[in-house]
């Protein structure tokens, strides 16, 4: 055989075997679907009325997301999904999402916390995000969910949420926030979990309710215990 | 001559001293932790004043926008009010300021905390009777003021989180019926956010004006309380007409030199390890913007609590809105207690016939009806202020915020019943049975006559036990337990 | 141990002992019930030693505020050395100095000679005055026209009155970013929420940030009156919330009809909750009027642009507040 040929038949057994991993990841993934996904998305992924929406489009990021941050699957799809240990591992996540990716949709989203600008990112969050996650992203309430606290998600997953908006969230497309802003408000985000606490002890990064405790509980109660050493009590 | 002597004449020479300073000397301290509280919150003043002389050196009351080109990356090339600056600057260049600032932040909520414990003891013991009744007014007046005060301490920062507090402290101010708007107009000189004269107003009510009528009216506290001497618990010796206790020198003295360092220690450990109001993490104030878990200072969050539970309720007469929501929450609810506070003398002597003079202090089973409706009052405040909080109490514990805003809005009424019901049945129990509501042990107090026989001084159920204790007066003073 | 350190002596008596006689002073005004001496080399120790510390404590402070400042370290170092000297001057107080308990008579303050006094001292001010009421009268005209005059520039504080939250929207200002970047319709996508500001308008005033959204037509159910106002389903607001002028920035939009709860604008300060499809209508909190709608309309040019001002006033409710 000539070297032109041989080279091409290494490519296309590459090609062959890739397909192959590919296809076989896929059908792993549908089986996972089947079992985990399909009693609520529909076995067409067309979604059941008050069950699930369609995942048909949604692409990659809203499946790594849900699955990677374990508040899908959902015991009761009236639940508010809530972060937990994921069900599937890595592997299985991601022949799901191939599953489900391969009937459409865009890519998954990332972001490179490093390309962005930690104060572009900390306006961007205060302006857009603090309303329901606090501006040091310490979680609050929206009525209706809960506002996760950003400690636990990773850059991927962050940048993940921002494009799709889960759950009750509002979503920031590409139109709204450029690449390069999603990598200063995944910057900030990643900031915000060891912030600058050049006061000490940050209780939290949550203002007067945590100083609040502090005021009453390491102050006036430790002074209330000295003045009590000091005054002698009567014998009434 | 000693030195002493000679300083004691030299001041006798000029001001003839010497028989105030004697009366001062020898002014006698009834011993009762509890009258401290008020100590705690003198002190905690003291240090608010020189940790905030050191703030209002660099504080610069001015809202013209700048881009900040600081040391502090987070905020780099955003745009910021100068007053923002100036606190940043203060925050995290100035050496010590932060110390300052952060010791000033917490003296002031200790400050308030001691003075409500002082008005709760000076309530539930009756110390507000006559002669005291003015000083009763006075020190609710000062409750006010602080409350003022710390507010607009917290609002001079212009960070996102009192930017916040201001916009919801100008609609109170707006919601009062008929003069809302010229009077916050004329506060803000202009609409929210305000005129530029607004923060120089504003830092010159925190650092000039508040404090100076804190000051005079701390003042006129103790010139009361020094010529009507304190009030004292019942106990031996003591009777209406006398005050027995421990003499302001040495004693006294060295105890409260002891308090003061122990306030002021206590403040500037926390102002040193734990942080308070980090303004550079909140970012600077626009209207447009927000955050969630803004929260005021603990002593206004009586006031979030009964802006949050209000339902919505806005009628409108006449093309008028006369009364716009924030007016319940944040004047009329403030308004109540405070009112019930101030007539509280005037209404007990009214309902109990007693206008008679007090110096000895009731313990609260004494008056059932007072401590019960003081109690009350006490839990309505309480759980509206809880209530202020409850956006964290459903992120924490996952209960629906809706949910508990439908509880309390009747909750807040119903409490308040049961602690009244449950406060006065307590009070009676513990009238009846003498025993101590902690530590449960009714104590007798006997003392043995010359002729052998022992005598009643102190009434409580007998019990077995007698423990003897050595003591003055040739006489042995004998104790009874049960334990 | 104790018995033997602490003498106890009692009574006046004792007292008396321990001083030189004088003859002609007054007495003391108040009355030594008990005392005793508690000193001893031990508790004299301690406060000496903890002076001491505090010595070192207040030193260290200088000495961290010489190298760099630490704030944890100045105020570790501040406040150990005021605990260490509170705690000196408490066990002085209670075990180094005579400990005294004294008995004070209170004054009683009424006095029937003094007040009967105070009243005839009074009333003798005016005798031999003819004409009592006419100078009675002047002087409180007098005093309550200069209490006046002094309180008369107070009024220069203001109100300024003039324009109560009037707003820079007006039909045909676009809508931009507060970096100034103006919106188009096609970028307003459904789901998402914007804040927006009037071109060219002061970013400071009360009524300039507005939030932009965008419904699908099944969510939008307008009040009558406002047909047009959201055109291709763009609808804005006002950002500042009707019930106390904190900004509204909290956007619920639900991924799938499961999360059943209808899209909704909420201010985080109070939770006053609008529902935007419905023109603002409260559906929660405390709010007493809904958010008001900014009309809109898309230019040639595919810009947002104001069609108009808002239909009711802005920002929190006062008397006169224009309600729709």
């Amino acid at each position: 055989m000539s070297t032109t040929a041989r080279t091409v038949l290494a490519v296309a057994t590459v090609f062959v075997l890739l397909c192959a991993t590919a296809s076989a990841k896929t059908s792993a993934g549908a089986a996972l679907y089947d079992l985990d996904c399909a009693s609520c998305h529909g076995q067409t992924l067309a979604g059941r009325s008050g069950m699930g929406p369609s995942l048909r489009g949604v692409g990659a990021g809203p499946v790594d997301f849900y699955l990677s941050t374990g508040r899908m699957p959902l015991q009761d799809p009236r639940d508010e999904p809530t972060r937990s240990p994921p069900l599937l591992n890595a592997r299985q996540r991601s022949a799901v999402t191939s599953f489900i990716s391969s009937f459409g949709g865009p890519p998954a989203p990332s972001a490179d916390p490093q390309a962005g600008n930690l104060s572009a990112g900390q306006h961007l969050f205060t302006s857009d995000c603090a309303g329901c996650h606090q501006v040091v992203a310490r979680g609050g309430l929206t009525v209706g969910a809960d506002v996760p606290d950003l400690r636990a998600p990773s850059a991927r997953q962050i940048a993940e949420a921002v494009r799709m908006g889960p759950y009750l969230m509002p979503r920031f497309g590409p139109r709204q926030l450029s690449q390069r802003q999603l990598d200063s408000l995944v910057r900030y985000v990643l900031w915000t979990r060891r912030p600058d606490n050049a006061g000490g002890w940050s209780i939290d990064n949550l203002g007067p309710i945590p100083e609040g405790i502090i005021a009453w509980l390491l102050g006036m109660a430790v002074l209330a215990l000295i003045a009590r050493l000091i005054g002698e009590r009567t014998d009434a | 001559m000693s030195r002493a002597q000679r300083f004691v004449s030299w001041n006798e020479q000029r001001f003839g001293s010497a028989k105030g300073v004697r009366w001062l000397l020898r002014y006698v301290f009834p011993d009762h932790w509890s009258f401290l509280l008020g100590e705690v919150a003198l002190y905690a003043f003291i240090v608010l004043v020189i940790t905030g002389i050191f703030l209002a050196l660099f504080y610069q009351p001015s809202d013209t926008h700048m881009i900040y080109h600081g040391s502090y990356t987070l905020l780099d090339g955003q745009q910021i009010s100068e007053a923002y600056h100036s606190v940043l600057n203060l925050s995290l260049t100035v050496p010590a300021g932060l110390l300052m600032r952060q010791t000033h932040h917490w003296a002031a909520d200790v400050f308030l905390a001691a003075i409500v414990l002082h008005v709760m003891r000076v309530f539930f013991t009756g110390a507000f009777r006559k002669p005291r009744d003015v000083n009763w007014f006075v020190g609710l007046t000062m409750l006010m003021l602080a409350i003022f005060e710390g507010f607009a301490g917290y609002s001079l920062g212009d960070d996102l989180m009192s930017g916040m507090g201001l916009a919801i402290a100008y609609s109170v101010a707006m919601s009062v019926p008929l003069i809302g708007a010229q009077l916050a107009h004329l506060l803000w000189d202009g609409s929210f956010p305000g005129g530029s004269d607004f923060l120089p107003r504003l830092e010159i009510a925190h650092a000039l004006l508040i404090p100076a009528a804190l000051a005079g009216l701390i003042s006129v506290h103790l010139a009361l309380i020094m010529r009507q001497h304190h009030s004292q618990f019942p106990g031996r010796g003591r009777k209406e007409s006398n005050v027995v206790g421990t003499p302001m020198w040495p004693g006294y003295a060295l105890r409260s030199i002891g308090l003061l360092l122990a306030v002021a220690g206590i403040l500037f450990l926390l102002g040193g390890l734990v942080q308070i109001n980090p303004i550079w993490q909140w970012g600077p104030y626009e209207p447009y913007l927000s955050t969630n878990g803004a929260q005021p200072d603990w002593y206004i969050g009586w006031l979030i609590g009964a802006l949050r539970l209000m339902p919505n309720f806005e009628p409108t007469i006449a093309g008028h809105t006369p009364i716009p929501n924030p007016f319940w929450g944040g004047v009329a609810f403030p308004g109540v207690v405070f009112t019930i506070l101030f007539f509280w003398p005037a209404a007990e002597r009214r309902f109990s016939g007693d206008r008679r003079r007090h110096d000895l202090l009731d313990r609260p089973r004494d008056k059932p009806q007072r401590t019960a409706l003081g109690a009350a009052l006490l839990s309505w405040v309480v759980l509206i202020f809880a209530v202020g909080a409850a956006d964290r109490v459903s992120f924490r514990l996952n209960i629906s915020y809706a949910a508990q805003i439908h509880v309390w809005r009747v909750g807040v009424w119903v409490v308040p019943v049961v602690v009244y019901l449950l406060s006065l049945s307590a009070a009676r129990a513990l009238q009846r049975s003498g025993a101590h509501p902690l530590r449960g042990s009714p104590r007798v107090r006997l003392r043995r006559r010359p002729s052998g026989e022992f005598e009643l001084v102190d009434a409580g159920s007998p019990s077995p036990e007698i423990h003897e204790r050595s003591g003055g007066h040739g006489e042995r003073r004998c104790e009874r337990t049960t334990e | 141990m104790r018995e033997l350190l602490l003498r106890l002596l009692t009574g006046w008596a004792a007292l008396k002992a321990l001083r030189p006689q004088r003859s002609a002073r007054q007495p003391d005004p108040a009355t030594t019930m008990e005392q005793r001496l508690g000193s001893s080399h031990r508790a004299e120790s301690i406060v000496a030693g903890l002076l001491g510390l505090a010595a070192v404590c207040a030193f260290a402070f200088t000495a961290v505020y010489a190298a760099g400042a630490n704030t944890q370290l100045l105020g570790l170092a501040l406040g150990l050395a005021l605990l260490l000297a509170a705690a000196a001057a408490i066990v002085a107080g209670k075990a180094v100095v005579r400990q005294e308990t004294a008995v004070q008579e209170r004054d009683q303050l009424e006095s029937a000679d003094a007040t009967e006094h105070v009243l005839e001292i009074t009333h003798s001010g005016g005798e031999g005055i003819s004409r009592r009421t006419l100078l009675i009268g002047a002087g409180t005209a007098a005093g309550a026209a200069l209490v006046t005059a002094a309180a008369t520039p107070v009024a220069s504080l203001g109100p300024r009155l003039d324009r109560i939250h009037a707003t820079p929207w007006r039909r045909g200002v676009r809508l931009v970013d507060d970096q100034g970047r103006p919106y188009s319709a096609q970028q307003i996508e459904i789901g998402s929420f914007y804040t927006a500001l009037p071109e060219g308008g002061d970013t400071e005033d009360l009524g300039a940030g507005i939030v932009v959204l965008k419904l699908p037509p099944e969510l939008l159910q307008l009040p009558a009156g406002r047909r047009g106002w959201a055109p291709q389903g763009i609808l804005a607001f006002s950002k500042i919330c009707t019930h106390a002028a904190c900004a509204v920035s909290l956007y619920r939009y639900p991924t799938s009809e499961q999360t059943s709860a209808e899209p909704a604008l909420t201010c985080p300060c109070h939770y006053s909750t609008f529902l935007p499809g419905q023109g603002g209508k409260v559906a929660f909190g405390p709010a007493g009027r809904p958010l008001p709608q900014l009309p809109l309309q898309i230019a040639r040019d595919g810009s947002l642009r104001a069609a108009g001002g808002f239909d009711q006033d802005i920002g929190p409710s006062w008397w006169d507040v224009h309600r729709v």
